[in-house]
């Protein structure tokens, strides 16, 4: 009895998980046979579940990747995204750096209110940002759109570097002073290298916030500013075409590229942490 | 170590606290001559690695300076100190080869190619590690990791070596190997080594000179030899080696020789410091100066006392007596056996008066 009745457990069990990667992941993986839809519609034609080859079509990445407005919305998402990552790993790799020296004062209050980006409203950051930088001149920039990406994207910086650093042996950056190097040399060849995961890991974070971020844009981007999230809003807003599913097709697949990235160094930096040992 | 050798590293009044409350260090005096190979012993939270962290600069003391080679290096921080420092865990460098790590404070120094290769070897062949220069420390055991920390704590030829515990994380086989190594490279460069250890037998083994440290203050300073046969504080008595102290109080005083009464017992006893009549004392004698059932008037010390137990240990029986009411312990070496001495017999114990030091009181 006691064997069926773990078995009825272990496929509740089942079923659940089941049932909840159904609703994660269905509307994501619905998007992708849809995008090759030979008709303008958003749903699947009789055609396509015959699987009938002239139901489905690349037309609408041809229109995509021949689109002008597009194209400027693809550069300005890498524009912006590359420069707020690097702001922010710079910053972020800083301030982990300072928050983990052990003369450092109030440090968890000081952590909090690096992160706190992270856990403000989305819609209050970005409206705060926008009165702001319009008093300063640089709402409608693409200089500003980076400065509030940046903003953004240093809490997940802060967050991996600060937690790679603390498996990190204080000795050895003594032991590089004892042996002669100034900070510079010592942080660029000693620490650097060590927690190089931790600060790419942060950077990938960074860049897929600035990436796949929408409110702030629609704040603070002008026409000039377009990334392909704000272009995907419009789209659905204004024009209702499938071309939106396959930018929505080409950012998953993106996505998916970041996340094994980030594994794999994840999986790097375990392996560093052993030959600490 | 040369007899003449002049002083290197000078501790002058050094004080250090965190907290303006509690001393880790107070008053500290401590001078290291060139060439020698001095340890600060003592037991954990003492402030012997405390003192090694202000000479290496990682620490700065609350008050008293600490001079190299006759300058103050109070406002000279680490990298520029030129000091070769082995830390506990070695702290090797686990994304450099040995031969990076070992190149590490020469490429700092902007020597050329061809002398680091050069150094690196010699290096290497000091501590016996030829041909690992491509390894990783990962790839290394724990006593040839430990080779590498110490040659790269010499490859830049340093005039003063720093070592915190670098024995503690290997088992006690390689432990002694190792001693026997760091001695023979340290006398092979005459190099000035302060090396920190709680082991007393290693401390013992080692060194020129051992520096005893207690609660943040040196008790006594000395050679493993005078530290063992003259010790002049109670601490340094019962911390080297085994003793059996005793307290009491002065009866009569001489110059050489005084008289305590410990719990009713007197005792004729070589006082260390002047004493006068009154005084308290501590008494320590150490157990393989004590004659067992000895001929009557052998010793000027003579008292009969009870069995409690014996232990066979080898090459020498540990028998513990009580006398003053104390567990009281006398070592017999194994040459003659012990005549048949039981636990609860009563026994005739004794000791000459200058195996019997009475010391101030700490």
């Amino acid at each position: 009895m006691a064997a069926s009745q773990q078995g009825i457990g272990h496929y509740l069990h089942l079923g659940f998980c089941g049932v909840v990667f159904a609703f994660l992941i269905a509307p994501i993986l619905v998007v992708v046979p849809l995008s090759f839809n030979a008709e303008p519609y958003f749903t699947f034609t009789e055609g396509m579940l015959r699987f009938d080859p002239d139901a489905y079509s690349l037309r609408w990445y041809a229109g995509v990747l021949g689109d002008e407005a597009w194209g400027r919305a693809l550069v300005n998402s890498f524009v912006i995204g590359i420069c707020a990552t690097l702001l922010a790993t710079v910053l972020g790799t800083l301030a982990a750096l300072g928050l983990s020296h052990p003369a450092m004062p109030a440090r968890a209050a000081l952590m909090g209110f690096l992160i706190s980006p992270m856990v403000t409203p989305i819609i209050i950051s970005a409206a705060g940002m926008f009165f702001f930088y319009s008093s300063l001149g640089l709402a409608q920039t693409h200089f500003g759109l980076i400065l509030a990406h940046a903003a953004l994207g240093t809490p997940f910086v802060v967050i991996t570097v600060t937690a790679t650093l603390s498996s990190f042996d204080r000795n050895l950056t003594r032991a590089g002073a004892s042996l002669g190097a100034g900070p510079w040399r010592i942080f660029r060849r000693v620490q650097l290298p060590l927690i190089a995961p931790g600060v790419a890991s942060g950077a990938l974070f960074a860049f897929a916030a600035s990436f796949d971020e929408v409110v702030t844009v629609l704040f603070m981007g002008g026409l000039e500013q377009r990334t392909i999230p704000r272009e995907m809003w419009a789209g659905i807003r204004e024009q209702i075409s499938p071309a939106i599913l396959a930018v929505a097709t080409l950012l998953i697949s993106f996505a998916l590229m970041l996340m094994a990235t980030v594994e794999w160094l994840r999986r790097r930096g375990d392996t560093t942490g052993s030959i600490r040992k | 170590m040369k007899p003449d050798a002049r002083p290197y590293v000078e501790f002058d009044s050094v004080h250090k606290s965190y907290d303006g409350v509690t001393q880790i260090v107070t008053d500290l005096h401590l001078t290291v001559h060139e060439g020698e190979f001095l340890t600060l012993l003592g037991p954990s939270g003492s402030g012997k690695t405390t003192c090694l962290m202000m000479l290496a600069g990682f620490e700065t003391p609350s008050a008293g300076a600490i001079r190299i080679d006759g300058n103050a290096v109070d406002d000279v921080p680490p990298r520029r100190r030129n000091i070769g420092m082995v830390f506990q865990n070695y702290a090797l460098f686990p994304h450099m080869t040995v031969g990076e790590n070992l190149a590490f404070p020469l490429h700092v120094r902007s020597l050329d190619r061809q002398a680091v290769d050069e150094q690196v070897q010699r290096a290497l062949q000091l501590v016996r590690l030829e041909g690992f220069e491509d390894r990783r420390p990962a790839q290394l055991s724990g006593g040839q990791q430990q080779r590498v920390a110490i040659a790269r704590a010499l490859v830049f030829e340093p005039d003063l070596v720093l070592m915190d515990e670098p024995l503690g994380a290997l088992d006690r086989r390689l432990r002694e190997e190792m001693q026997f190594e760091i001695r023979r490279i340290q006398r092979t460069l005459g190099v000035t080594v302060v090396y920190v250890t709680h082991d007393q037998q290693e401390a013992m083994s080692m060194s020129d000179r051992v520096a005893v440290f207690n609660a943040g203050r040196i008790e006594q300073a000395a050679s493993p030899e005078v530290l063992y046969e003259e010790p002049e504080r109670p601490f340094v008595a019962s911390f080297i080696g085994d003793n059996n102290l005793l307290t009491g109080r002065i009866v009569s005083a001489a110059k050489d020789l005084c008289e305590v009464d410990a719990a009713g017992h007197i005792v004729k006893a070589f006082p260390v410091a002047p004493c006068a009549v009154g005084d308290e004392v501590v008494l320590a004698i150490r157990p393989e100066r004590i004659g067992l059932a000895p001929a009557p008037g052998t010793y000027n010390n003579e008292f009969e006392v009870e069995v409690r137990d014996l232990a066979f240990l080898g090459d020498h029986l540990r028998v513990q007596t009580a006398f003053c009411d104390n567990d009281f312990i006398v070592k017999i070496p194994n040459i003659v056996g012990h005549g048949g001495v039981l636990a609860g017999d009563r026994v005739r114990i004794g000791w000459t008066i200058t195996d019997c030091r009475a010391l101030p009181p700490a």
